[in-house]
């Protein structure tokens, strides 16, 4: 178990005030907070690679505060890996392994496991800057994992990879917490990621953590306007994914079907932009899949842009502008149409 | 008209050579002549005498003394300096980069007053049975002073160029600030220094003024050219010169050679 005591920083131009967490053993722990919100320097404060002017940090019991980084047992991963140039990739996953010493066969073997445990057994001759930007974050993964630290530390470790390589360093994220159990903390700028990994989630804004809780908490009981924001920059929805006819993929959401372009199947999350949905008076022949018909039941207004919270019972954030809000001439409690393309949901 | 066109279409970048051209010939030209227009017997003969062979000898083991001294106390400041921030680290910077504009005769009387034996500094380290002037120490200070420049500023951009993240890293993996340093920033800033040693080393080697001053025998080669330049004339330096760089562009050539390859592995 982690726990972080009343921590407050002020570094060039960072601030956080009063931060207060504790992550049980075991738990997938996420920090969802805008750039430039001081998530890195959270993070280094924790694992003892900035000092702390204010504050505790407490691990499995014993307060570490002033515990130099290197007796924590914390592993961290950085963004852009920062893996050892100058090392092969055997090296860099040796490096901490080094440190122990122990025997070099048990060594071997823990590398050789580890390598295996992130499927980048193949890479283990290479120097980093051969690898791609998901191979890279695997072997910093296990880098970081060669030591079996008592939490891991992860420093928005999807954000700089494609599409591709995100959703595979993903699933491996997710099978590391289940098979090693591991206490991690990840900090990340990206809601579905959060919704897709955490087991709870803590919601830092302004320096400040303002809301702790479960996914299901976080979008659908959103304590204040900057929890609500984060929340509406998407519709999210948790339900399970199943075959259709037509060659068709269904996500069933409470009683509403929807149709979705994904290879997933099972329990899974779903997110719809609020500006992908079309807002209509008749319904719509096109060839968009879904179409539903919906009441709205609050209305929103931004300035130039209108947010309307649309019931199908299901209830659905759409973004018009000011403009197509006029001259649609809509009110609380008309009934409108809903459409969007399969494509446009992500379902995760 | 082709050929017209190629060249109107690199009116720069052939402007931008030509000029260029006329500095590199400067350079070569004069060592080529001197090289060239020496009688290759003389050379054999000059390099057969007792003072020429250990003038040479002295000037390249003295200034390795004095790079090794500049590795030992340089690069930890040249660490220290990549990795602060402080009030009056600009001061510091300009002061590493005095020796190189101060002119070197100078810069050989400056130190004759500290570790000359009328200051304390020169006193004690009589006591303990090195002196300086006209000896072996006084032109490994002279060197060390003129070319330690080099090596600094080199090993400081070296460290600068290495990521404080991997150190950090580094430390969250169980490593020690020192098995940090050594076992991540060293290897990494490891060229620079290699490349700020070899430069350190060949100013050391060409230092004159600054010897002549503190040292004047033993005799290091510059000085040995210009003793037989004065005395016996341009005929009797031009030998002991040719060797000189000879000896010299071999040693710089081969290091070279050696940390270009480390580059491309």
């Amino acid at each position: 178990m982690i726990e972080i005591r009343n921590l407050s920083l002020d570094v060039g131009g960072f601030r956080l005030e009063d931060i207060n967490l504790k992550v049980e053993s075991g738990e997938y722990f996420i920090v969802l907070g805008p750039t430039g919100a001081g998530k890195t320097i959270l993070l280094e404060s924790i694992a003892g690679l900035h000092p702390i002017k204010s504050g505790e940090v407490w691990l499995n019991g014993r307060e570490v505060t002033a515990l130099e980084p290197e007796k924590r047992g914390i592993g961290f991963v950085y963004q852009d890996y920062v893996l050892f140039p100058h090392l092969s990739v055997r090296g860099n996953i040796l490096f901490g392994l080094k440190q122990t010493k122990r025997p070099k066969d048990e060594l071997r073997s823990r590398v050789d496991w580890i390598a295996g445990l992130l499927g980048v057994s193949h890479l283990l001759g290479r120097k980093p800057e051969t690898l791609s930007g998901g191979e890279r974050q695997k072997v910093a993964l296990a880098r970081a994992l060669s030591i079996s630290p008592q939490v891991l530390l992860l420093d928005e470790p999807l954000s700089a990879l494609d599409p591709h390589a995100r959703e595979e360093v993903q699933q491996e994220l997710r099978q590391i917490h289940r098979r090693l159990q591991a206490t991690i903390i990840h900090v990340t700028h990206d809601f579905e990621e959060a919704i897709a990994l955490g087991d709870r989630i803590a919601v830092l804004g302004e320096g400040r953590i303002i809301q702790v809780g479960t996914p299901e908490q976080i979008f659908r009981q959103p304590n204040s306007e900057f929890v609500a924001r984060f929340a509406m920059s998407r519709n999210i929805f948790s339900g399970e994914v199943r075959d259709g006819g037509y060659g068709e993929t269904i996500f069933a959401v409470e009683g509403t079907e929807l149709a979705v372009v994904t290879p997933l199947r099972g329990k899974a999350h779903a997110s719809l932009r609020p500006e992908d949905i079309l807002i209509s008076q008749e319904p719509l022949i096109s060839s968009a899949r879904n179409c539903l018909r919906g009441t709205i039941t609050r209305i929103d207004n931004r300035g130039s842009t209108i947010y309307l919270t649309v019931s199908t019972p299901l209830d659905f954030v759409c973004l018009v502008t000011r403009r197509s809000f006029e001259e649609l001439n809509l009110a609380q409690g008309d009934e409108v149409y809903l459409t969007f393309k399969a494509s446009a949901i992500h379902v995760f | 008209m082709e050929i017209w066109r190629w060249i109107a279409a690199r009116r720069l970048s052939l402007t931008f050579f030509l000029l260029g051209l006329i500095i590199l010939l400067f350079i070569l030209v004069p060592l080529l002549k001197m090289v060239f227009s020496s009688d290759p017997g003389i050379l054999w003969d000059t390099l057969l005498q007792g003072e020429v062979r250990s003038a040479i000898w002295l000037t390249l083991y003295a200034a390795l003394l004095a790079t090794v001294v500049g590795l030992l106390l340089g690069v930890p400041l040249a660490y220290f300096l990549a990795r602060h921030r402080f009030r009056g680290k600009r001061l510091v910077e300009a002061l590493i980069d005095v020796p190189i504009v101060v002119p070197h005769t100078a810069a050989g009387i400056a130190l004759l007053f500290v570790f000359g034996q009328d200051f304390f500094l020169g006193k004690a380290f009589h006591l303990m049975g090195i002196d300086f002037v006209s000896a072996v120490p006084g032109i490994i200070i002279a060197m060390l002073f003129v070319s330690v420049p080099f090596l600094v500023n080199s090993a400081k951009q070296g460290f600068e160029r290495v990521d404080v993240r991997l150190e950090k890293v580094a430390r969250t993996l169980g490593a020690s600030p020192w098995q940090a340093f050594f076992r991540v920033s060293l290897p990494l800033a490891w060229r620079s220094i290699f490349s700020g040693s070899v430069m350190m080393w060949a100013r050391g080697i060409s230092e004159f003024g600054a010897v002549l001053i503190l040292a004047y025998h033993p005799m290091i080669a510059p000085i040995l050219v210009y003793e037989r330049f004065e005395e016996y004339g341009l005929e009797y330096a031009q030998p002991v010169a040719v060797l000189l760089v000879l000896v010299c562009l071999l040693l710089f050539i081969g290091l070279r050679t050696i940390a270009y390859r480390g580059e491309r592995a």
